[in-house]
């Protein structure tokens, strides 16, 4: 192919992605070598097993015991994607909104931007200590390290988050960062890395739950900062809302003098109204939960009640590019609830860190590559074997599959030399639109019998590139006489 | 350009020169309208409460001070300290067990060394199991049901509504806002439900009329 070729992929009219060299939506090595020593970990698997199975089987109830489901899922994607074909005139009256009731908001066009703007008005304050409520934005940007980077201490709040970072861990699922571990290894982390933890201490959950409240409740007592994310933001009236179980985000949310929230711009919805359906459609599809413990809701500052100085940063970070591209904008209108993550049975097998990026599981396989460019996680559109389980739980109902092979076309389509892959089916084509070519390669063919040696399929035996396809794959053995042959005898030509 | 105006730009360009019109949205999911608490909503709403481990104690609307009583007696055990005990300012003086403390403009922190508070709410959503509380003076601040460690909440029986969409409806939402289902909860370890975190680990309703 030459330069002057157009190329044929879609055009995602120069809009940046999310920048390299910063965050976390880039893994360090490809989804298959990632899955493979992934998979050879048992106790991850049993992990993963256990949990997913167990979130599976507490999100089908509650579900089932709601008559409308299908109508509030059709709602929920009718607003998501009412709110993207506005998405620029629901993002100004947010700013209106929120500035008229005290709040200030600042713009961010990527991950570099935003961690600037919240440490610059984090060392404003003069504190030294930030407590976080967990945010996956801020997870992407690299927030973290940016803060820590100019001698911030940084406290992740919510137990999962904290168990990641106290043990210099990365997360791996949505909803439960550390899905990762058992309580068995949880108890390790906790006794190993909390100042003054009972010695006593034991791997039940209650007890666990109860360290972590320990070591963090001072944190709160005498934060002067918090960073949030935020789940939905409305247009129409400037409320900004966090879901949560713990109660770490009210904390967060209540104590501190300063609140600042960083949320990706697509997480604005219309009207109060709508919230009506996400607050049904989130905490069944995520928790299993028929509501979740605590939702708090506020908009800019209230006096007396809760921070007197808010800020929020509204994020592109490749949201944009992902925006341009009229099949992939639907990822756009993930509620980050985790569903897909939790029936997929790529992710039940690999776990999340196989992904590289924040985001895993069916989701990220979708939103990473667009944030990032399709180029730098290439082989994420393949993590699927496109089962359609993730569209049928998503509760604002994103054809995840669709998307993963608009990407897949996306990614073939920008190869500049052919592939292994690409030469083998088209010399097939050439084969199977040929007759006497197609009944020379399957009497060839039948030369595989040879080494099957009477089993139903082939040994892996293959050189390179062919190996590239029998290594997870199984070729069945060549009959000993086709379906042409057979009919042949039996109907003659 | 400032970065406000480059990521409109950037909107703009993706949405491109002529933007499809805004797809409309069908609201046939149920909202049931705002109608009278019946008997059966009631129940609902008791059971989805004591669904998540809280306690729901049910009482005639002049029995609200001896219930609430009794909840603090369940909470913290008999012969518990008045003192220890804060309620949100607005809250009827008929609910206020004698000699509690009422929630003033103290540092929200202080809040944190008091072992229960009794509140009121805005709206109760029977399907969830959900209380909200909107801040004003019978509900209180945020912090007043969030640091100490027992939470009594008061919910009268014209303040409870079928489903989320008219528990919305019923709210004010530039209010400062907490929906409460339960007592504070993680499921992070094993994704087994642990009740008791960071916010009140006993939660009591008290449903009167």
């Amino acid at each position: 192919m030459t330069a002057t070729v157009p190329p044929k992929a879609p055009v995602f009219l120069g809009l940046p992605t999310a920048p390299r060299g910063v965050g976390h939506l880039r893994g360090t090595e490809s989804f298959p070598d990632a899955a493979r020593h992934e998979l050879r970990n048992g106790q991850l698997r049993a992990n993963l097993g256990h949990a997913t199975a167990t979130i599976r089987g507490k999100r089908a109830g509650v579900v089932a015991e709601v008559p409308d489901w299908e109508q509030l899922r059709a709602a929920g994607k009718a607003i998501k994607a009412a709110t993207m074909a506005r998405l620029d005139e629901h993002l100004v009256s947010l700013e209106r909104q929120v500035t008229a009731r005290g709040g200030t908001v600042h713009w961010a066009r990527d991950a570099n931007e935003a961690n600037a703007i919240v440490t610059a008005l984090v060392q404003a304050t003069g504190t030294t200590e930030v407590v976080k409520v967990k945010s996956m934005a801020t997870q992407e940007i690299g927030l973290n390290e940016a803060l820590e980077a100019v001698g911030l201490d940084v406290f992740e709040t919510d137990l999962a988050e904290l168990i990641v970072q106290l043990g210099e861990d990365s997360p791996s699922h949505i909803l439960v960062p550390a899905i990762h571990k058992n309580r068995a290894e949880i108890k390790e982390i906790f006794a190993r890395t909390i100042p003054g933890v009972d010695p006593e201490l034991t791997d039940d959950p209650r007890q666990l739950a109860m360290a972590a409240r320990t070591h963090l409740r001072e944190r709160f007592l005498r934060a002067r900062v918090a960073v949030s994310g935020a789940n939905f933001a409305v247009a129409e009236t400037g409320t900004l809302s966090v879901v949560e179980s713990e109660g770490n985000g009210r904390m967060c949310l209540t104590l501190p003098q300063t609140l600042i929230t960083v949320m990706g711009i697509e997480k604005v919805v219309p009207t109060w109204t709508d919230l009506e359906v996400f607050l049904q459609l989130l905490p069944r599809s995520s928790t299993g939960e028929r509501m979740n413990p605590y939702t708090s809701t506020w908009a800019g500052v209230t006096p007396g009640d809760g921070p007197q100085e808010f800020h929020l940063v509204l994020l592109d970070n490749g949201r944009t590019a992902v925006l341009a591209d009229e099949v992939g904008r639907e990822a756009l209108h993930c509620i980050r609830c985790s569903a897909c993550l939790n029936v997929c049975p790529v992710y039940e097998r690999t776990g999340g860190h196989a992904y590289g990026s924040v985001y895993p599981g069916p989701i990220g396989a979708i939103l990473s590559p667009q944030l990032t460019g399709v180029e730098d996680n290439a082989s994420l559109p393949y993590a699927s074997s496109l089962c359609g389980a993730c569209y049928e739980v998503c509760p604002v109902a994103i054809d995840i599959p669709s998307i993963l092979v608009h990407l897949r076309a996306e990614h073939v389509e920008a190869q500049q030399k052919p592939t292994a892959e690409a030469l083998a089916f088209r010399s097939l084509a050439r084969a199977m639109s040929h007759p006497w070519l197609w009944h020379l390669v399957q009497r060839g063919a039948r030369l595989g019998r040879l080494i099957a040696r009477g089993k139903p399929t082939l040994p892996s035996v293959f050189p390179p590139p062919i190996s590239g396809w029998t290594r997870s794959r199984d070729l069945p053995t060549p009959p000993t006489r086709t379906f042409v042959q057979q009919w042949t005898e039996e109907h003659g030509k | 350009m400032s970065a406000r105006e480059e990521v409109l730009a950037r909107i703009r360009t993706a949405l491109g020169e002529d933007r499809a019109p805004a797809p409309a949205v069908v609201r046939d999911y149920r909202r049931a309208g705002d109608s009278p608490a019946d008997a059966a909503l009631l129940a609902l709403l008791v059971d989805r409460v004591e669904d998540y481990r809280a306690d729901v104690l049910r009482c005639g609307p002049d029995e609200v001070g001896a219930t609430v009583r009794a909840a603090l007696d369940r909470g913290l055990g008999e012969g518990w300290t008045p003192g220890t005990v804060v309620v949100a300012p607005g809250l009827d003086d008929d609910w206020r067990p004698d000699g509690c403390d009422v929630d003033d403009d103290r540092p929200a922190v202080q809040l944190a060394d008091r072992a229960a508070a009794v509140t009121a709410v805005a709206v109760a959503i029977a399907e969830t199991g959900t209380l909200v509380l909107d801040g004003s003076p019978t509900c209180g601040r945020r912090a007043l049901s969030l640091l100490p460690d027992c939470l009594v909440c008061v919910v009268t029986v014209d303040q409870v509504v079928a489903g989320v969409p008219e528990g919305l409806a019923r709210l004010d939402p530039v209010r400062p806002l907490t929906m409460i289902s339960g007592p504070s909860a993680t499921s992070d370890i094993e994704l087994q439900r642990v009740e008791g975190v960071h916010g009140p680990r006993q939660l009591f309703v008290v449903l009167a009329g």
